[in-house]
């Protein structure tokens, strides 16, 4: 996958604090066995009501946003299940970003892996930056991974991240071709590891074979 | 050396190579795997051509779809289920993985059939996509979820490229009170510190009234230390923890038991070892607890009121207290004893075991499930369910009224066709009072398994300790 280092677009205001992945993509969408349908099913029960209707006032159903790339939301986003369908979901949806005080921990982990870009910000700002988004008609956001900067009309605004994380969304890491390229190292560690802890080789296979 | 918390005594020892200043290539010991978060990852194998070097430390089990109808044959009538059980059934038969299947008599939520086999081991890190994988800090194993990505990582190299966590220390003073159990002090807890209050952190429990809980309440403390953002729960093991082990995994005792014994001793912090954040409790001042909202930190006890928002400070706190409010059809200020419910589920892996359905039973004894309340036990696994019926507690919830059924998640994330209705009033034993989790629009309370048995013989929000049952 091509990726730029800069993501310029409309922004969805989304004040929602702790919004969990089980509302991010409910269960009824978990139920495949590869990564397709998930558009659907995302922000499913808040985009539609409980006939399948479009909510009129939901911000991502509003004309003004449907080519919204970027949402502003409240703490902890992500919270919850470790369903990596909700980054899944965004991406499938169209959103490059996502911009929020705090992320639930997995849900970090996820988008990492799937380069869809968080931006932490300070809880401070985060009045400023949805009364920003709240002006569809205004200039775009702009964030610059590069630079690690944040700009929309109103604020410009400096954003941590982790240099491993930096590398992954710009170059688009290979993983696990990475981590094999410590495929001695690991063999030589479990080796060393099963010699102290002997007990702890084959654990999954030694009990599964003891119950059966 | 520095001397050093427990967390990162067990990063060091499972650290194959530092990748840089914040994260490390960590070993994993034992990988668990369920039918709907790993698919994708199997998948990117195929696509790759990567094989699982180490299949012996990986198992699966079929736990999220399952249906639970009683029964002794279990058919998985919804077809996109079915394919996603076969599917696994045929990655694990190709990269030689072990598996609970379907009709295993074993099966049942992961995060109880690993430990109560035995599988789960003082020292270990263990992995899984789910992200109660928590719950095994209990034994002193280092647990936390991952996404399906990971899944594939973990599969191809039996490493994780892992970002270290920060350390928290919480030390619960004091003793639960009778009729106050583990889950009225982890609702307690995540109360006080929020649901994001550990967030990047691996909280470590220890003090008095942790170390009097048994390894099951330990489980479900572990558990749900996640409903406050925890990147990972632990706790020492103790002579109570090493027995629960020996007594699951004979083989340990009779083969390395002073050689393992020696290695779990090393599993304490030390001391003077520095944590980035720390709190401490009073559990003789929990009462039963019950959530409010929809989030598992909007929790009061049983003789508080449902909080004004308007007394709560201006912000993030208010306005989900007036979202959660308005989704739960609550009016401030209700006492939450007497509230009306419909529904009473009691299981998952927070609150599945046989300790907490010894203590359901003992409430519901000689009582009857309220007419018009549909009450439900769903057991963690087939071996919690088949103990249950020997102790003759399966008896009493199908004498009060309860349906008896098999095990599995169940109704804790309704995936399979365990769901609530719009507008039903759930009194549930499970982790996640999120809107919609079970069921579009249905209403979660969380609570203890006692808490959730009072309120199916009484059709409302009780204080399980004015029932006259001695707990």
């Amino acid at each position: 996958m091509s990726y730029t280092s800069r993501i310029v677009g409309k922004a969805a205001p989304l004040q929602i604090e702790n919004l969990d992945t089980d509302q991010i993509m409910p269960k009824q969408f978990l139920r495949g066995i590869d990564k397709s349908g998930l558009k659907e099913g995302l922000l499913y029960n808040l985009r539609f009501d409980s006939q399948g209707t479009p909510r009129s006032d939901f911000v991502l159903n509003q004309e003004a946003y449907s080519d919204a790339t970027i949402i502003i939301s409240g703490a902890n986003f992500g919270c919850g299940s470790s369903r990596e369908h909700a980054v899944w979901g965004m991406l499938q949806y169209g959103i490059r970003a996502i911009v929020a005080p705090s992320f639930g921990e997995i849900f970090y982990s996820n988008a990492m892996n799937n380069r869809l870009l968080l931006v932490t910000v300070p809880e401070t700002t985060i009045g400023q930056l949805i009364a920003d988004a709240s002006q569809p008609l205004a200039e775009p956001f702009d964030i610059d991974i590069e630079t690690q900067r944040l700009r929309t009309h109103s604020l410009d605004l400096p954003f941590e991240i982790i240099p491993r994380h930096r590398r992954m969304l710009l170059e688009g890491l290979d993983s696990i071709g990475l981590s094999l390229t410590y495929q001695e190292d690991i063999s030589a560690f479990a080796r060393s590891h099963w010699a102290e802890q002997p007990w702890l080789r084959d654990v999954a296979k030694e009990v599964y074979g003891r119950l059966n | 050396m520095k001397p050093r918390t427990l967390y990162r005594k067990l990063v060091d020892s499972h650290t194959v190579a530092p990748l840089d200043e914040q994260n490390v290539l960590l070993f994993c010991d034992l990988h668990l795997m369920n039918e709907y978060t790993s698919p994708q990852a199997f998948a990117g194998l195929y696509e790759a051509g990567r094989g699982v070097p180490m299949p012996g430390q990986n198992v699966a089990v079929v736990s999220h779809i399952i249906p639970t109808h009683p029964g002794r044959t279990r058919v998985i009538a919804d077809p996109p289920s079915a394919l996603q059980a076969s599917n696994l059934k045929r990655n694990c038969e190709t990269f030689d993985i072990s598996l609970f299947d379907t009709n295993d008599a074993l099966q049942g939520i992961e995060h109880v059939v690993a430990p109560e086999h035995g599988m789960i081991r003082p020292g270990m890190v263990v992995i899984c996509g789910d992200s109660h994988t928590t719950t095994y800090g209990a034994l002193g194993a280092l647990g936390f979820g991952i996404g399906t990505s990971e899944v594939e990582h973990v599969l191809a190299t039996q490493t994780l490229g892992y970002r270290i966590a920060r350390d928290m220390r919480v030390r619960v003073g004091g003793r639960l009170a009778p009729g106050v159990s583990a889950k009225d002090l982890i609702l307690h807890i995540i109360g006080k510190i929020g649901a994001q209050g550990a967030r990047g952190h691996v909280v470590e429990f220890c003090g008095p009234a942790i170390d009097a809980l048994s390894i099951e309440a330990r489980f479900t403390v572990c558990n749900m230390a996640v409903e406050a953002g925890a990147r990972g729960a632990l706790i020492a093991p103790d002579a109570k923890a090493i027995n629960y082990v020996f007594e699951r995994a004979p083989e340990i005792a009779r083969n390395h038991g002073p050689a393992a014994t020696k290695a779990w001793a090393q599993l304490r912090s030390d001391s003077g070892a520095v944590f980035d954040a720390e709190f401490e409790f009073n559990a003789g001042q929990v009462s039963p607890q019950v959530t409010w909202g929809t989030s598992p930190d909007q929790v009061a006890g049983i003789h508080e009121r449902i909080p004004e928002p308007d007394s709560l400070a201006e912000g993030p706190e208010r306005s989900s207290a007036e979202r959660a409010l308005k989704y739960a059809h609550l009016e401030p200020g209700t006492p939450m004893e007497g509230l009306a419910i419909q529904h009473v589920f009691i299981g998952s892996c927070t609150n599945g075991r046989i300790e907490d359905l010894r203590a359901a039973a003992s409430v519901v004894r000689d009582r009857q499930v309220v007419p018009g309340v549909r009450a439900m036990v769903v057991p963690g696994s087939g071996a919690v369910k088949a103990q249950a019926e020997r102790e003759g507690i399966a008896q009493v919830f199908i004498d009060a009224g309860f349906e008896w059924r098999n095990p599995g998640c169940s109704m804790c994330l309704a995936m399979n066709d365990d769901v609530l209705g719009e507008g039903v009033r759930c009194a549930s034993t499970t982790n996640r009072n999120f809107e919609g989790r079970q069921g579009r629009g249905a209403i979660t309370h969380l609570m203890s398994p006692a808490m959730a048995a009072a309120a199916a013989v009484t059709g409302k929000i009780t204080d399980v300790r004015q029932l006259g049952v001695e707990l």
